[in-house]
């Protein structure tokens, strides 16, 4: 984002005014050694402060409210669950993705036309009711859940996961509607969110660690395949890279996990 | 800033919509002498802003979240298949993209850059000539241009010339090079820049095709491949195969873009002015409604109406854009499908693409996210003017390519399973990756007729943000163009074959399968201000200008009769620069109809 305060053409004040501070102890003690020390360790703080807050396990949801999140969470790794190919949606930080989206225009339905009059017509015609996504979430999980509760006596996420199965495909193949929601169309906008969540560039809060771009081979933001343009065959050599903040070494390593 | 000129009072000539077709007549017009004012809807783009590394090429911004494209919240349209049905409003762009802003869909479109075979520009008489007028199915609205392929070929070298295309020549002044598309017509030069190199998809693709005994050519592409100056100055770099051209502002000025190859000439132009954010309404007229006298305007900075007045009037919005204009203008008479009469609206096609896929053993990578929009190798076998219709049972064609354009994570997964296949789930997953790393897609790109029942009108219940009722579009899929789909795809099946494909997914329009607006088919969008010899059945004359109101012109794939088998950019290009060539050398010296009707 081009008011990414992280941006490395747009030093932060903060972090201007932390470099004038350490400065100004240096001069002060005559150590430089011990300010490097001080800094290096500042900065191990800042980094594990940094890290809880943004824990995908300790995320609080500014839009779901904990319930419809516990929800999110479940249907989501149902969608894209964590297998022998690599991490499922909860270990990608879907959920939290999902719920920062809210929060922006797109959440709020502003991309799409939702004028009135509201009409009914067959499928090719498109989507035609006057919800963004934000209601459609709001709308759909609680009656999901009442379903949940009426067949098998038990909150969506307190069902086995074949239970799960069971009613995602239920609203896949549009056999659930809630009001006016079918619940195809849900299926649809959660099956559209948990992938983006697992694919779009961690700058969004999900794609955690860069691991959905790793299990598919996608080398991020790399851009610049000048040498690769055909070589018979042969996968991509380097690890994927992000938009800063997350930028990974380059080079072989770069293909294995590496603590971030 | 543009945003905030004081504009002159009155402009010689005012332009609407800041695209391929505006930029091009904007450039032509100022270097006749004019004062010319250009007024684009949206947000004004450069690469050094929007377009820089690596914001440009967040996929969830961009390709998904539609950074580029209209803000339907503003105005849309709605569609239906049948006249019978109601059409619903396009709440979500999805079949089709327009863009908005400076540089318009030149900013975001691939860079595929064709020019047409000498057939297509005067279809009527040539297949009435060959198979006979009974073989034009009843309710075909088949048309020739009013211009030919050798009036314009100086216009599609001008082009290519500005746009730095890249490509192969097959033949030159009469001279054969050895290379190239074997069935493409003679040329004046050679193409400015030498073609991109194949991608392993793609040269898979040549290889095989070979094999097969069709006949593969480098697709031309406005992807630079070699650093290039163009004839007003503005440079290009070259493409390093970033992948994101479709959907996105190069970040490396190697696609060609309004904004990179014409603009930077023309800012430094004191004639010239562009007023961002100023949404046009309606183009108004004379009390004798023969005369444009300007337009009227609401400047979405202030939402103030505005008028301003010309003695020129070009309408160079989207194709879908421009019907509506013409239609909320009053100009021309609006088609009616029930008598067959009007023509704003009539003749409007699309294209028939479908895409197959080819899987390759697991010890080879495709690497699908490299790629250059415009890139590739492709075949017209089933395309060119030889191609025996009369056999083939249909009007049109199909070239097939590998065009790797660079695919992303995001809609690579989006578009993974389905047709029988898990699209979610443990099962997905594993094939969602296995298609990622080894696949590639082989498109049928065709040609789409035109139909009496399929049209462009206003809508009567759904209006757009400015109380104006927005355009209704009325399309389905025709059986010729269906045949034309399934014939052409027939041939991907032992192109594949050849390439080793360890699995296929051929893929093609099925008969009674209706358009489906939700599905991404292309933003080739064509006609309905058609261009041609008679008033009675064309809105503009050879030289796109209104039959109704002679100083009105209206350029883009809005002139096309008929939807090409290419991309459309290199005709609304060729037809922008002939249109601008007649404003310049006839028009402006003796003001008033260029045609007799």
């Amino acid at each position: 984002m081009t008011s990414s305060p992280s941006h490395p053409t747009a030093p932060s004040r903060t972090a201007l005014s932390r470099r004038g501070f350490i400065r100004g102890t240096g001069a002060l003690s005559g150590s430089s050694l011990l300010s490097h020390a001080a800094q290096a360790r500042a900065d191990l703080k800042t980094q594990q402060a940094r890290k809880a807050e943004n824990d995908p396990a300790r995320y609080v949801p500014r839009f779901f409210t904990a319930e419809e999140y516990r929800f999110l969470c479940h249907a989501c790794e149902r969608i894209f669950p964590e297998d022998e190919n690599g991490p499922g949606a909860l270990a990608l930080a879907v959920p939290r993705f999902i719920d920062k989206q809210m929060q922006t225009p797109y959440g709020q339905g502003d991309l799409w036309y939702l004028h009135p009059p509201f009409g009914n017509g067959p499928p090719e015609l498109g989507y035609q009711l006057p919800y963004g996504p934000q209601e459609l979430y709001r709308r759909t999980i609680e009656p999901i859940n009442t379903h949940c509760l009426m067949t098998y006596n038990a909150l969506f996420a307190d069902l086995t996961t074949t239970q799960q199965d069971e009613v995602l495909h239920k609203l896949e193949d549009g056999v659930l509607q809630f009001n006016d929601i079918p619940g195809a169309v849900f299926f649809e906008q959660l099956r559209t969110n948990t992938l983006e969540g697992a694919f779009a560039d961690p700058l969004y809060g999900g794609n955690d660690a860069m691991g959905g771009w790793k299990m598919m081979g996608f080398p991020g933001a790399r851009a610049d395949f000048m040498d690769w343009v055909n070589q018979q065959g042969a996968p991509y050599p380097l690890g994927p890279v992000g938009m800063p903040p997350n930028v990974a070494p380059y080079g072989p390593d770069a293909l294995h996990d590496e603590e971030d | 800033m543009t945003d905030h000129v004081t504009p002159p009072k009155k402009p010689d000539v005012l332009i609407i919509g800041a695209g391929w077709a505006g930029s091009i007549m904007a450039k032509e017009l100022t270097e006749a002498g004019l004062h010319v004012t250009m007024l684009e809807r949206g947000h004004d783009h450069s690469t050094a802003v929007e377009g820089a590394y690596p914001e440009s090429i967040d996929e969830l911004r961009g390709a998904i979240r539609k950074r580029l494209f209209q803000k339907l919240a503003r105005t849309s349209l709605t569609i239906r298949n049948h006249p019978t049905q109601t059409a619903l409003p396009y709440r979500q762009l999805a079949a089709f993209l327009p863009g908005e802003g400076v540089g318009g869909a030149g900013l975001h479109w691939s860079g595929c850059h064709f020019r047409t075979t000498e057939d297509e520009l005067r279809l009527r008489s040539v297949t009435q000539e060959r198979y006979g007028r009974n073989f034009i199915p009843d309710g075909m609205f088949l048309q020739d241009y009013g211009v030919s392929y050798q009036e314009l070929e100086p216009f599609f070298d001008k082009a290519e010339k500005v746009f730095g295309t890249a490509g192969e020549a097959s033949s030159v002044r009469g001279q054969a090079t050895g290379g190239g598309n074997i069935f493409a017509p003679d040329r004046s030069d050679h193409f400015p820049l030498p073609p991109l190199a194949d991608t392993f998809s793609a040269s898979l693709f040549r290889k095989a095709a070979t094999e097969v005994g069709f006949h593969p050519y480098s697709m031309p592409a406005a992807n630079a491949s070699q650093p290039y100056t163009n004839p007003y100055g503005c440079q290009m770099g070259p493409c390093n195969f970033c992948g994101y051209c479709s959907g996105y502002d190069c970040y490396l000025y190697s696609k060609a873009s309004p904004n990179v190859n014409i603009l930077p000439a023309l800012r430094q132009d004191k004639r010239f002015t562009l007023i961002t954010q100023a949404q046009v309404l309606e183009i108004l007229l004379d009390d004798d409604r023969k005369t444009a006298t300007g337009v009227r305007y609401i400047d979405l900075t202030t939402q103030s109406e505005q008028t301003m007045q010309a003695d020129l009037v070009i309408l160079s919005a989207f194709q879908l854009h421009n019907v509506h204009l013409m239609l909320t203008s009053g100009i021309g008479q609006p088609y009616d499908p029930v008598t067959q009469t009007g023509v704003i609206g009539r003749n409007f096609t699309y294209q028939t693409i479908t895409s197959s896929r080819v899987w390759l053993p697991k010890t080879h990578f495709t690497n699908q996210f490299v790629g250059a929009g415009g890139g590739g190798v492709a075949i017209d076998d089933i395309n060119h003017p030889g191609l025996d219709r009369g056999k083939a049972g249909f009007i049109g064609g199909s070239p097939i390519w590998v065009n790797q354009a660079g695919t992303k994570p995001i809609n690579a997964a989006l578009s993974s399973g389905g047709k029988g296949a898990p699209r979610w789930g443990h099962a997905y997953k594993t094939a969602m990756i296995d298609q990622y790393r080894h696949s590639l897609s082989i498109d049928a790109h065709g040609s789409n007729m035109a139909y009496r029942d399929v049209y462009l009108d206003l809508d009567p219940t759904w209006r757009n943000a400015y109380g104006q009722p927005m355009l209704r579009m009325t399309f389905t899929w025709k059986e010729n163009d269906i045949r034309m789909n399934q014939y052409a795809v027939q041939h991907i099946g032992q192109i594949a074959k050849a390439m080793g494909a360890t699995k296929i997914a051929l893929n093609s329009l099925q008969h009674g399968q209706n358009f489906d607006s939700r599905l991404y088919q292309t933003t080739h969008l064509n006609g309905g201000v058609i261009m041609g010899e008679n008033p009675k059945t064309s809105a503009v004359n050879r030289y796109l200008q209104s039959w109704d109101v002679s100083n009105l012109f209206v350029i883009g794939s809005s002139a096309f009769p008929q939807g090409l088998g290419y991309n459309p950019t290199g005709l609304v290009a060729a037809l922008a620069y002939w249109s601008a060539y007649h404003i310049r050398h006839t028009y402006l010296r003796n003001p008033g109809p260029m045609v007799t009707a």
